[in-house]
């Protein structure tokens, strides 16, 4: 009874003095692949240096995109978008931002040799207007770019000269750059030191242009590989956040005293993709029935997803129909839709389609990527046998599930879709379903292909009228869906574990956010 | 003799080439880190063009005789998954392994010889039988459950010592060292415990069977006959002859706790060598990997050449052996 009593006073004194030192120890499962913004696309490292970089325009804690370098912006034509940029900005190093540092920013980020060119597609050139405008030259009208520019940040074209970093680091001519391991941002932390694989420790700026929500004055952040150390380290007090946190270890977090389990749906949908080419890779059958609608109609029907979210994912996935989650545009509830699980129709609809006794295929999953993603797949094998099916499960490493998925080395398979980092429904169309060729269709599974569906993602990568591409993405969206392109499963549940005295929100893109952190003392 | 040591040597390049081209092999099926490294929209046209900047779209022989040329200049290229050159990693992560592996040896030997010692003397007594069970269950349990154990009782229960990482390190020159602060110091504690404990129940048991070995020899019981004390007997002519076979053993063993501390590193996220592999095995970043396994098989192959050595210094007739069989 106390107790809250006491902390509430403290806080109250501390508040009225106004002092609120705080520090947010933060452990993750591994380190970042270092801190140059434009040599990698792994969204972790990426949220890492959000920290101390700062993008045009940001995704606020709701995941709404607002403005953070750029206050406004304004279309000239529709292939040149001028953004302006926010007065006295100033970089940790004490630098002015300016239209220089942004273009040769986005430029470095686009460079042939930057992995980050697929982040920002279509853009052709930067110019200047005057010290605090740019113009966005694209090659056609880009809807998302707002949703592209969250993830490319801005550099001081100064800094970046003296230390040799204009180009992007170029691993195949052997380079180390001074950007892998020294920053330079405007944002709201600055590096203070790091020590890959051990500590990196984050200050605050304190010159920072936006007011701070946060009330931390040093974040230390230690990679912690092995999840039961990463349990110890937060129930010793030696951690106060820790993400993710185990599953298996949720209940035993949650009793232990001081510190809580941080539980939500994320943004990451679970889907089966299936060979719907001429033959199976390891069917004891001719031709390959996963061709046929009715049998993946069959296989739809014969899982339980309720057991699956009651029993493995302990009542914490999401079951869906869809293919995106609901916060990602382009989602309506009619899409949520699945078919219900029922065994007798299963049945009949294999043996309507020629494959009453079954037939034999390959089940690959991942076992190290996804939430239990190897149980999820035990237990589908397990449905699937049931309606006389004769699923053969393998269970890899990722590295080699998902070559295995590029080579088209698979039958039905499990694949996981956060559509970072544009949060929209285009991702998926454009990834996951159209018929491969050029940009598009790299995630699709071989055979599937619906011209219409080809048809409404070319138009929707060009559509500004947001209504109209919204409705195209729809209609897109559902045509797959009747299809069975891809068997949805759910969306994973994210699982962060902190002490009792940090304040995070968690938003379902599951990226950590610390300048809205709180350490209450 | 020096024909004989340029057939080791020669033999030892072979070993070292042997474990490249496996280690190189190994890692070809170990998939494709390109699909880590661009982003999950990214085109087929984008994942070649990153496969073909690693050289991944050459043929193994070329991949492979790359490798080598570059490894015997010490260059083992740049990490896939930080583009930061491999030497450079290893040689940030060699200090942190080397005070591992250091206190650790130095536990084992400096608990195993006098527990070995008291074991044998007193071989009924209580405290032996305890010792002996416990040891018993030490070397049965694996390593990283006793890991996980000495962070729960001594870090989350007692929260006397940390349960990760190296502490506060300093820095002299190139060498980080957690040996002159406080927090490096108590964060040495349980990973150095758990690295020796397999170590610690070898030679403690391996001294206890030498010298219960030695003490039924007859020069000990000439000694006794003489009248020398026990303490002479025990300490000046009885564990002489005890530690030439721990010695050599311990030499042997030291490449195996380099190897073991991989399993140490990880439960303790202690940011060493083995760490730094593990990581490059979940990424599949192959340069890093491959190092890491010819750093290791250098350790073990050079320890080895030179135990070969000294015993052909000591023992004339394997020189002799040798010569004979190259005719």
């Amino acid at each position: 009874m106390l107790r809250p009593l006491i902390t509430s006073a403290t806080l109250a004194t501390l508040l009225a003095s106004g002092v609120s030192a705080e520090t947010l120890r933060y452990a993750t499962a591994r380190d970042v692949y270092g801190l140059d913004p434009h040599a990698v696309t792994d969204s972790f490292t990426n949220i890492f240096t959000h920290h101390i970089y700062e993008p045009l325009v940001r995704y606020d804690a709701d995941l709404n995109i607002e403005p953070a370098l750029a206050t406004r912006w304004e279309m000239i034509e529709p292939n040149r978008i001028r953004f302006f940029l926010r007065e006295g900005v100033t970089f940790h190093g004490g630098e002015a931002l300016d239209a220089d540092d942004v273009a040769i920013s986005l430029m470095r980020a686009v460079d042939p040799k930057s992995p980050l060119r697929g982040n920002l597609p279509g853009l052709k050139a930067v110019e200047k207007v005057d010290d605090l405008t740019v113009d966005l030259v694209m090659e056609g009208p880009t809807p998302l770019l707002n949703n592209y520019l969250t993830n490319i940040f801005v550099l001081d074209s100064g800094w970046l000269e003296t230390h040799g970093a204009t180009a992007p680091i170029d691993a195949s001519r052997g380079e180390e750059g001074h950007t892998t391991n020294n920053a330079n941002g405007t944002g709201p932390f600055r590096l203070e030191s790091r020590r890959p694989d051990a500590l990196n420790v984050l200050v605050a700026n304190e010159t920072w242009w936006d007011t701070p929500q946060h009330n931390l004055t040093r974040i230390e952040h230690s990679p912690i590989a092995s999840a039961a150390t990463r349990v110890a380290a937060l129930l010793s007090g030696e951690i106060d956040l820790i993400e993710p946190a185990p599953l298996q270890d949720a209940a035993r977090i949650d009793a232990a005293p001081g510190v809580r389990m941080l539980e939500n749906p994320g943004l990451r949908s679970i889907m089966m993709g299936f060979n719907m080419g001429p033959a199976l890779n390891d069917g004891n059958v001719e031709g390959n029935p996963l061709a046929d609608l009715r049998v993946r109609q069959a296989i739809y029907h014969a899982i339980n997803m309720d057991l699956i979210r009651d029993r493995i994912m302990r009542g914490k996935s999401r079951v869906t129909g869809s293919l995106i989650a609901p916060e990602v545009k382009g989602f309506t509830d009619a899409m949520d839709e699945r078919l219900p699980f029922d065994q007798d129709k299963a049945r009949a609809l294999l043996a309507e389609a020629g494959y009453a006794d079954g037939f034999a295929f390959n089940l690959n999953c991942p076992n190290d990527r996804y939430v239990n993603d190897e149980g999820i797949c035990q237990a589908m094998a397990a449905m699937l046998s049931q309606v006389g099916l004769e699923p053969r499960l393998v269970t890899e490493p990722r590295q080699i599930h998902f070559q295995k998925v590029d080579e088209r080395k698979v039958d039905m398979f499990m694949l996981g879709w956060a559509t970072l980092p544009m949060l929209d429904g285009f991702s998926v169309l454009s990834a996951m379903l159209a018929t491969p060729g050029g940009e598009y269709g790299t995630f699709t599974p071989s055979g599937y292909s619906n011209p219409r569906v080809d048809e409404l993602t070319r138009a929707v990568a060009v559509e500004i009228d947001e209504e109209k591409r919204q409705a195209m993405m729809i209609e897109a969206l559902m045509l797959a869906k009747a299809d069975i392109a891809w068997l949805p499963v759910h969306q994973q549940p994210l699982s962060w574990a902190a002490s009792d005295k940090v304040e995070v929100p968690q938003a379902a893109d599951d990226l950590v956010r610390l300048w809205y952190a709180r350490v209450n003392p | 003799m020096l024909g004989f040591l340029i057939r080791r040597i020669v033999q030892s390049v072979f070993v070292m080439l042997a474990v490249a081209l496996i280690a190189f092999m190994m890692f070809r099926f170990m998939g494709d880190p390109v699909n880590s490294m661009v982003a999950e929209n990214a085109s087929t046209e984008e994942r070649d063009a990153v496969r073909e900047r690693l050289g991944l779209d050459q043929p193994l022989y070329v991949q492979y005789g790359r490798f080598v040329v570059r490894a015997a200049q010490g260059d083992f290229g740049l990490s896939w998954r930080n583009a930061r050159p491999v030497s450079t990693l290893l040689a940030e992560r060699f200090p942190a392994t080397a005070e591992l592996v250091l206190v650790a040896a130095g536990l084992s030997l400096l608990l195993g010889i006098p527990l070995g010692i008291l074991t044998a003397l007193r071989p009924r007594s209580l405290s032996t039988q305890t010792l002996q069970f416990i040891s018993l269950v030490g070397i049965s349990l694996p390593t990283f459950v006793t890991g996980i154990l000495l962070i729960l009782v001594f870090s989350v229960w007692l929260g006397w010592l940390p349960s990760f990482g190296r502490g506060t390190v300093i820095d002299i020159g190139w060498w980080s060292t957690g040996f002159l602060t406080v927090s490096g110091l108590k964060a040495l504690i349980l990973p150095s415990v758990m690295l020796c404990l397999f170590q610690l129940t070898l030679i403690m048991r391996l001294v206890r069977a030498e010298m219960m070995e030695v003490l039924r020899t007859d020069y000990i019981k000439f000694a006794r006959a003489r009248g020398l004390s026990d303490r002479s007997i025990h300490f000046r002519h009885a564990l002489k002859n005890t530690l030439i076979p721990v010695i050599t053993i311990f030499g042997l063993q030291l490449g195996g706790l380099i190897a073991f501390a991989i399993i140490t590193e990880t439960v303790f996220q202690w940011p060493g060598m083995g760490a730094l592999f593990i990581q490059a095995v979940s990424f599949g970043d192959v340069p890093v990997m491959a190092a890491y396994l010819v750093l290791v098989s250098l350790i073990f192959v050079v320890i080895n050449t030179t135990v070969d050595l000294l015993y052909a210094v000591l023992d004339p007739r394997l020189r002799v052996e040798g010569t004979r069989a190259a005719h």
